[in-house]
């Protein structure tokens, strides 16, 4: 498979535009169903500049920025960001489930706005702030989210939960004071199959009261 | 009452039991920190992928994986159907491959080339004669108690008739099926699986692979599962793909091998609910007392026959009739799904009890109560206290109403109830109890935690027995190395391991009353564990605290084994159950809303009432997702299933399951009867519930789950009463 793609960039450099400038949609070919939450990156994506070039399919060197450490691979241009994380990484918070941008098992954040990573290329990734689940807790200190995930018993088997917990944190980052009902809206892109939707509504709703407002380190 | 050594602490003297104590792995799992089977990256793991057959019946003419081999990256091939090999359902494998990439182990099922030769095949059961007529059914048993045809005949008798039925749904957990295997030297295997027996795992490696010529002792097999992303009867061994895996890891020299099944593939073939429909008779005196059953059932659970649902369902009238036919069918093979063949019998039973009732002009919850009596002896009470407690709960007297609710406009509201039952009693378990003289208190078993709260069990009952707050007991459970610990399926696992650890804690106290005794110049039988302490009883002021306890040990590590089944009266079997569903639904548009579910549940003794109530919120919503969403859509040409995803197979998300309401029976009448395990129960009754209150609010009957738009509004439209 080949793709349009900028020249690369030095590691560090324009970390923030980077995504812009990527033929996403054109050049990945990634199907984008309904989802609200990679709907956002999308929405984002701009044509590619003057410049654009192809690379793939072989192997080409990826920078990626995980949790405030900076990785440097060698992959495929069609490995999801999700599998460089799990597989090439080793950082397997977020779960590989439909694969298919339907269940959030395995968001991440990606500037702080969560993606579905099993339908963001890795290199689509590059040049972002990569947050997993292990980012959010990295001292070992639970969150107030996780914090309310396991006093409202939010999780069973916890397959769905880190993708969950991610949604939740990003959710309550943007909207600081859910009602019930917005919280049953916002999180729809999550799928649990033992049953834990009652928890996480506590869960949530426990998390905004403990976060008062303000836009501390969820 | 006579005491027994073993007992379970009374009522004033239990500092954990029955209180809502957080899951003691919930830390680990909300942080991401949790490592499942899917995460195991030992290093040098291969990537294995099957390359699958497209067709639901085949018999393969040709295979070629010469191209696959010769592929860089590609690590081994094994070729699963050879050449002639029958296939029985699309989705099966034939070859598969391992390579050091995902990308690779893709790009060489890609380049496999197989030819087959499409056979016949029949994927849909919902037509009985066309199943008979291509010869694809099988006897699935026939039963007659007292005289039906005579009880059906009495004119004082009132009689209704009904259709009934649930597709077959697939358990899509969300963790895929699937292991990583890998040879530490040629004649040993460590294998982390995805499973719900981790004890049963070396013997099912060891059977399956010596099956395929491959030499290996059970005792040199590992199995390790720490977490599991859900099993609900999907995961009782490595299966096929398991012990290909490590097929593939020897071909590699050992290297580890990761299978887990595509999500389409799992849908395909690891597991599916079998499908139940039937025509049903049913009869009453005019006073409401049941008197005559008559039922003709069938459905699929794949290729091979699945049971039968045990009808009638709970509530038995004297004079009884049921036939089932299985459905031989080209769809992946049937697993047990969460209460098998339950939720069939209950929905079909509490059905054709609902619309008896009706014909009675009869409130259900007092036709249900005036035939309590023909539930087994044991459940009565419990039915009957719980048909109270719910009602109550669902505010029924205000919410009933005669079917079709009569309020102006399209929305209509409706209650419906049922009833259901499941053993549970606790598996076979053993344990080590591990008291060291720092005073660290370790409980080792092979038992697994699939998100019920088995760790959680186990450190409580342990903490308690000894006296000691949940954390400061080490679980370890998750590895075959641990004492055998019997599956978990079946509801067995919080009654075997809760059993186990009690008898091994106490007899570890023993142990250390003994070595403690002398210095508080005491006989051991004087003493007792309480608060962090070792007392004496009667007289609180002579006591050591646990470490000064356990450093009477000297060198000195305390173990034991504690065993279930063993003495005295720690657990028990038969469970009851109510549900009230409160919905909902839209008549222009078919839709189905849940407002509300009200549970009343029993079993037993509770050990932590917040993993239990956990229990059955969840039930309740699978059960929503099976009610209203869930259903392995097969197309009858190609053979194939067509929503082999999580997008098209759906199932609820946090906006759809409404509000719940969860009642946990305790105290006297339950507590005594010991431990009963729970993940079943609550799962039955939500079909028969909602299909039930669908009914009372449109009038007339939607036959068969889900309760999908088109169907609601084609009942509509058959019935006159909406």
């Amino acid at each position: 498979m080949s793709r349009k793609k900028d020249r690369p960039q030095k590691a560090g450099s324009s970390e923030k535009s980077s995504l812009t400038r990527r033929d996403f949609l054109k050049g990945a070919g990634v199907t984008v169903s309904g989802s609200m939450l990679v709907g956002s990156t999308i929405a984002s994506a701009a044509s590619p500049g003057p410049e654009a070039g192809f690379v793939g399919p072989g192997p080409v060197p990826v920078t990626l920025r995980v949790n405030g450490k900076v990785h440097k691979l060698n992959l495929e241009p069609r490995v999801t960001l999700l599998d460089a994380l799990r597989d090439r990484l080793n950082i397997t918070g977020s779960k590989k489930v439909c694969d298919r941008a339907t269940c959030g098992a395995c968001t991440v954040m990606m500037d702080r706005k969560p993606v579905y990573a099993c339908t963001v290329l890795a290199i689509e990734a590059e040049g972002h702030n990569i947050t997993t689940i292990e980012g959010l807790a990295a001292d070992g200190k639970l969150t107030p989210v996780m914090e309310a995930f396991v006093k409202h018993d939010a999780q069973q088997c916890g397959f769905c939960t880190p993708g969950f917990v991610m949604a939740c944190t990003a959710y309550l980052e943007r909207d600081h004071n859910p009602t019930e009902e917005e919280i049953s809206k916002n999180l729809g892109g999550n799928i649990c199959r033992c049953g834990t939707y009652r928890g996480v509504r506590h869960a949530v709703l426990e998390a905004a009261g403990m976060k008062g407002g303000a836009n501390g380190n969820m | 009452m006579a005491t027994c050594k073993y007992d379970w602490p009374a009522a004033g003297h239990r500092e954990l039991i029955g209180k809502s104590i957080e899951r003691i792995d919930g830390p680990e799992k909300s942080s991401g920190r949790a490592k499942y089977t899917y995460d195991t990256n030992p290093p040098g793991r291969l990537i294995a992928k099957t390359c699958s057959c497209p067709y639901a019946h085949a018999k393969i003419t040709s295979l070629d994986t010469s191209a696959a081999q010769k592929l860089p990256g590609v690590k081994a091939v094994l070729v699963v159907h050879p050449v002639g090999d029958e296939i029985q359902w699309a989705g099966d494998e034939v070859v598969v491959v391992a390579a050091t990439t995902e990308e690779i182990a893709e790009d060489a099922v890609r380049l496999i080339k197989v030819e087959y030769e499409q056979l016949p095949h029949l994927v849909r059961e919902e037509d009985l004669k066309k199943a008979e007529a291509a010869g694809r059914t099988k006897e699935g048993g026939e039963s007659t108690t007292g005289d039906p045809a005579k009880a059906f005949a009495d004119p004082d008798s009132v009689l209704s008739e009904g259709f009934y039925g649930l597709p077959v749904i697939t358990h899509c957990c969300l963790e895929s099926h699937g292991s990583v295997t890998m040879w530490t030297d040629p004649k040993t295997l460590k294998t982390w699986v995805s499973t719900q027996n981790v004890s049963g795992g070396p013997g099912q490696f060891g059977q399956g692979l010596r099956f395929k010529k491959v030499d290996v002792e059970d005792n040199n097999i590992e199995t390790i599962c720490q977490y599991i992303g859900g099993g609900f009867g999907s995961k009782f061994s490595p299966d096929r793909w398991g012990i290909e895996a490590a097929m593939l890891s020897k071909m590699a020299g050992g290297a580890p091998v990761r299978l887990m099944l595509d999500r389409n593939i799992e849908m395909e073939m690891a597991g599916a609910r079998p499908s139940a429909y039937a025509k049903v008779r049913v009869a009453a005196k005019k006073d409401g007392t049941l008197t005559a059953w008559d039922s003709d059932s069938w459905g699929t659970g794949g290729p091979g026959p699945a049971g039968h649902p045990p009808l009638p369902y709970v509530i038995e009238p004297p004079n009884r009739h049921w036939k089932h036919t299985a459905v031989l069918t080209n769809i992946g093979e049937a697993r047990a799904w969460r209460a098998p063949n339950h939720p069939q019998a209950c929905l079909i039973t509490m059905g054709a009890l609902d619309d008896l009732a009706d014909k009675l002009q009869m409130d259900p919850i007092e036709f249900l109560k005036k035939n309590v009596n023909l539930a087994p002896p044991i459940l009565r009470r419990a039915y009957s206290e719980e048909l109270v407690k719910a009602a109550e709960m669902a505010d029924w007297k205000k919410n009933w109403h005669p079917r079709g609710d009569k309020t102006p406009g399209h929305i209509k509201r409706g209650v419906g109830v049922s009833l259901h039952t499941w053993g549970g009693r606790g598996h076979n378990s053993n344990c080590n109890i591990i008291i060291r003289p720092d005073g660290s208190a370790t409980v080792q078993l092979g038992s697994q935690d699939l998100g019920t709260g088995t760790r959680t069990v186990i450190a409580i009952t342990v903490a308690e027995t000894l006296g000691l707050p949940v954390d400061a007991i080490k679980v370890e459970i998750g590895d075959s190395k641990f004492p055998y610990d019997g599956a978990s399926g079946g509801s067995t696992t919080v009654g075997g391991v809760s059993n186990s650890t009690r008898r091994g804690a106490v007899d570890a106290l023993d142990e250390l009353f003994a070595a403690v005794a002398p210095s508080l110049g005491v006989q051991p039988a004087d003493l007792e564990a309480w608060n962090g302490k070792i007392q004496v009883k009667g007289d609180a002021s002579k006591s050591l605290t646990w470490k000064q306890a356990c450093a009477k040990l000297g060198v000195k590590t305390i173990q034991t084994l504690g065993k279930n089944p063993g003495p005295c009266h720690l657990g028990d079997s038969g469970v009851g159950g109510v549900q009230i569903a409160d919905v909902s639904v839209d008549t222009e548009t078919g839709q189905v809303k849940i407002n509300r579910i009200i549970a009343a549940q029993d079993c037993g003794l509770i050990i932590d009432m917040k993993t239990a109530e956990s229990q059955v919120y969840g039930a309740l919503i699978m059960g929503v997702c099976y009610s209203l969403f869930e259903q392995k859509v097969m197309d009858e040409t190609l053979g194939v299933m067509l929503n082999p995803n999580m997008e098209f197979y759906k199932l609820a998300t946090i906006g759809d399951i409404g509000e719940f309401v969860v009642h946990m029976m305790t105290g006297p009448g339950y507590d005594e009867r010991g431990v009963i395990g729970l993940g079943e129960p609550p799962v039955i009754s939500p079909g028969a519930a909602i299909a039930n209150a669908v009914t009372n609010a449109i009038g007339v009957r939607v036959p068969t789950l889900p309760l999908t738009p088109d169907k609601v509004l084609a009942a509509l439209e058959k019935g006159e009463k909406a």
